[in-house]
Formats: C-alpha cells, structure tokens, sequence
C-alpha cells in the first residue's frame, strides 16, 4: 500500500478557557491516501470540522487552542512547518470547500476577480485575461454553461447551486492534493446537493484528489466515501470501507446514527437514545477486525 | 454609482439635500466671482457703511465695521469645507484601519485599541477639542487636529462592529483557507463591506464636522479674525440681537444650509446603500 497522503495519528485538541482546559478531541487517529475519497461522520459537536480546521492549520494560531498528536501530510510533519510554510500549502496543495456556498463568496467582489485571485495563489502574477480563460475552462469542467456570465456576476446573483459549482471549481483550480469538503451542500435543497456531489466524485476522479468528507448524512456518504469514519465526542468509534460499515454496522453509536436518517417511506421520526454508555464502547476497525480501546 | 445618484435625484428631500449641497460647494469654489466685495474677506473697515441693514448691494447687510456680510459667509464656506473634508479625510483613515485591526484580530490588540477608542468617547467632544485649543494657538491647523482627534474614534466603533459581524461570515472563512494573509483579508475582503456604512456616516458627518468647527469659533477657539468663520460671525452678532439681526441671521441660515444639506443626502444614502448599522 502506498503511504498516506494525510496521516493523523493520536490527534489530541483541547481549549483553554477562563473555566480551565477542555478537551474536545481525545485523540483521533485517521489517514487518507492519495485520491482516496474518506468520510468522517458524526452529530454535531463531535470534532468533525475542528479536525479540517486542525489540518489547515487554522486552530494553530488561535492562543487558547492546545494541539497533541501527529498531523503528517505527504510526509511531512505539519506541527513541525512554520507558519509561513503552511500558508504555503493552504490554497495551493489543500483546498476546502464550505456548507453554505453563497456566503462563501464575498458579496462585493465578481466572481471574476474572486477566481483571479485563488488562481494566482499558485501562481503569483500570472496575468488577468490568462487567469480568466483558466477560470472559464475550470467552470465549464464543472457544468456551468456560459462561463463568462458567470465570471461577470456577482455572487448574490447566482443561485445555490451555481455558487456551490463555482466553489468547486474554486477549489479544484489549483489542483490541490487534498480536498476537505465540510458538509457540502448542506445548506442547498436535495435535488442541487445530488447534482452537485456527483459532479465534484467526477472531478476528484478526475485529477486523482483526496477527499476529506465531513458531513453528518449517511445517505451522501454512502454514495461517496470509499472509507467512512464514524466520529463521537471527539473519539472515532468505528471505521472501515463504505460498503463493510454499512452492511454491518458494529458499533452502538454507528447503528444509532443508521436509525437517526428518517425513511422516504415513512415511519414517523426515529427515536433516538441521547446518551448511552454504550455509545462510549471502543472502537470497532473492520480493517483489523478488532476493537480497540 | 449611477443607479445611486437617480435614486437621490428622484426623492424630492434628497433632491434637495444634493441642491444645498451644490449651492455651499459653488459658492466656496467660485466665491471669488460672486462675491461682490471679494475684499471683504480680509481686514477692511469702511466706517461709512457700517452696520447696515439688508440692502443694495449690501444683500444681507455689513457687519459693525462695514464689510459685506454675503461675501463673508462666501468665503466662510470655503473654509468650513476644506476644514470639514481635511478632518474627513484624516479622521476616517486613522478610525478605519484601527476598527479593522481591533476587530479582525481580537485578543489584547482589541482590548487596547478598543479601550482608547472608549477614553476618547467618555470625553465630550467639544470639551475634548476645547482643551486641545486650550494647549495649542486657536489656529485652523490645530483647530482641524482638534477636530480630528474627537471624530476617528466614531469610525473605529462603527468599522469595528462591522468587522466583528464579517469575520464570521463565509467567504472571509474561505480566503483563509486558500490562504489569504491578514492584510489581505482585512483590506480586501472585509472592507469593500464596510464601505457603504463608510460613506453614509462621512456624508452625515461633513455637516456635524462643519456644525462643531462653527462652535469652536463660536466660542472663539477656532478660525481667528480677520478671517471669515460662520461660528465667529454668529458669535459677533449675538451681542447686538435682536436690534442688528442680519449680522447673526444670516451667518446661522448659512450652517442650516450646509448642516441640512449634508444631512438630507446622508440619510438618502443609508436608504440606498442600506447601511443601517
């Protein structure tokens, strides 16, 4: 097996506050290969975006966050770069895409002028029509049929689904090894979410991107994850391939989550147990085969 | 921008807000062709024709040592202008980078930046830019400075608010993830949206700013004689009210106009721009 793209091992964060320290992910351990598509699933408040923010290197600079553990990316150790060299990766080698497409973009800006920009993150002056044929060709890669009405409006003048179809090609424009994507879509209807997720496993495919997939929809997950991690209270309680986890989901809280999705058919809404002990059980890694505590 | 000056011209009140506006603007740049007695703006005295009622070619009468009132409130005009755009231009500056930084970056940056802001507040500005005259000569420069030091913190509040609510949302999340360097982020994406609420408060504040230098030399800390000032022409003819009216009527309808004005397109502009913060 090739070695990792992203590799977390033990990844430990906790906040200090005027109350003391709270310790929100109790270490975590998670790895994704190149162009792997990997979800991490869970309610909120379980760690899932804090984790994407760890990776980025945004919670670093916050003065009360306390970070433990291994983050290696590619092979190198993130905790050990500067913070010069990983605003180096940011944009360039990782790239994330947000929940709510339309505040993603700033409201004053074209969505020209916006595309520039992130184009020339990787490359530094590259010159404006040079940038704006690139950013035509990448929206016309995600569907968009006239590119450069587009690239001449504003973000409040598209709809949902075509911001979150500009995002995409925004964050695939740079060619980035490594794509974190929290909660796509979520904030779109159904129908848009669908289109939109089939177009980005496309592209990933594509240009042979890793996909970190946070969201808290089994159903979308199913249909994208090669590998699924289930995230509870800052613990992973179960992990393993998509179709494996699915079939038998072996831990309390993974099969709570199952029955937490309302059926099309009916059936009214499920009863959930909030807290159970159970939910706390060790891990359950249907690649190993055995619990770990 | 287009779009904009219609709406203002279309609304009867704003309408005439950009009318006012246009009169105190003419007059200041071309008072030198107006003005009947272009002289007057110095130290003239002419005893023959002093204290003279409204009448030709005295439109608004003389002042007690016989200079042309109308003239004088033309080249009044010019310096509350320039006074209330230098202070502008050097207030909103200073108001604006410091209420970007406090709110953008938080922590202890904030709470000192923040703190100052609030000492410059608790004072009464007029007390504030009293006292400043008080320590410096009562010139026009140090008066702007007076004037300045009272009005950036007014900015620094409102930028400041603005920040704090944008930080939050999206897009400033998403240039920090493509890696966007705080510079950036705070003059490039965070300020274009702050920019409506920029311009409706200087449109409010160009009348306000001309309205408190009027009041210092009111009270005789700003512009100094012989050089025309609205504030020290009312000052002088407060003494002689309610016999020689015209040597104070006119000089304060010269505020009303310029103070109203400004107002009348300010509050057109907040409707527009929607700036209501």
């Amino acid at each position: 097996m090739k070695p990792p793209l992203l590799d977390i091992q033990d990844l430990k964060l906790g906040f200090k506050g005027w109350t003391g320290y709270i310790e929100v992910l109790h270490g975590i351990s998670l790895s994704i290969g190149p162009g792997e598509r990997v979800a991490l699933v869970g309610e909120s408040g379980s760690g899932k975006s804090v984790t994407a923010r760890i990776v980025l290197g945004l919670l670093q600079s916050l003065r009360s966050s306390r970070i433990g553990g291994k983050l290696l990316f590619d092979g190198i150790d993130l905790e050990a770069l500067s913070e010069a060299e990983r605003h180096r990766l940011r944009g360039t080698r990782m790239s994330m895409i947000f929940q709510d497409p339309t505040s993603s973009l700033n409201p004053v800006y074209r969505i020209g002028t916006q595309f520039i920009e992130v184009l020339r993150r990787a490359a530094p002056g590259l010159p404006r029509q040079a940038a704006l044929d690139r950013a035509a060709e990448i929206l016309a890669e995600v569907a968009i049929a006239e590119p450069q009405r587009v690239l001449q409006s504003y973000p409040f003048q598209l709809s949902g689904g075509m911001n979150q179809r500009v995002m995409i090609a925004m964050a695939l424009a740079n060619e980035p090894d490594l794509l974190i994507a929290d909660e796509p879509g979520t904030a779109l209807d159904v129908t848009v979410q669908a289109q939109t997720l089939d177009l980005m496993r496309r592209l990933v495919d594509q240009h042979n991107t890793a996909v970190l997939f946070i969201s808290h929809n089994l159903g979308v997950v199913r249909e994208f994850a090669d590998r699924v991690y289930v995230i509870y209270k800052g613990r992973i309680v179960e992990h393993g391939p998509t179709q494996a986890l699915f079939d038998d989901p072996r831990h309390a809280y993974t099969r709570a989550l199952m029955a937490a999705a309302p059926r099309l058919t009916g059936g009214g809404i499920p009863d959930i147990v909030e807290d159970s002990q159970a939910y706390l059980a060790p891990m359950q890694d249907h690649t190993t085969g055995e619990a770990r505590p | 921008m287009k779009r904009t000056l219609a709406i203002l011209l279309a609304n009867p009140l704003s309408l005439l807000g950009v009318v006012l506006v246009a009169l105190v603007v003419l007059s200041a740049i071309f008072a030198d062709v107006i003005a009947p007695f272009p002289e007057h703006r110095g130290a003239v005295v002419d005893f023959a024709n002093f204290n003279k009622p409204p009448q030709w070619p005295y439109i608004m009468g003389t002042d007690l040592v016989g200079r042309d009132i109308f003239s004088r409130i033309l080249y009044a005009y010019r310096i509350s202008l320039v006074l209330g755009v230098v202070v502008l231009a050097i207030a909103v500056p200073i108001g604006v980078a410091i209420g970007l930084v406090a709110g953008y970056v938080g922590g202890w940056t904030e709470y000192a930046l923040m703190r100052i802001t609030d000492i410059f507040l608790s004072i009464p500005p007029l007390v504030l830019a009293m006292s400043i005259m008080g320590v410096l000569e009562p010139t026009l420069t140090n008066g702007m400075l007076a004037v300045t030091a009272m009005w950036w913190p007014w900015y620094a509040r409102l930028v400041y608010n603005i920040t704090r609510a944008e930080r939050e949302e999206g897009y400033v999340l998403a240039a920090e993830v493509i890696g966007a360097s705080p510079t950036h982020v705070m003059f490039r994406e965070i300020l274009p949206n702050c920019v409506p609420a920029i311009v409706t408060k200087m449109t409010l504040d160009l009348g306000f700013v001309i309205l408190i230098a009027s009041s210092l030399s009111f009270l005789g800390l700003g512009v100094q004689p012989p050089t025309p000032d609205l504030g020290s022409m009312v000052a002088d003819g407060a003494k002689y009210l309610p016999d020689s009216w015209w040597l104070t009527v006119f000089p304060g309808l010269a505020i009303l106009v310029a103070v109203f004005g400004f107002n009348l397109i300010g509050d057109a502009l907040r409707d527009i721009l929607g700036a209501d913060q």
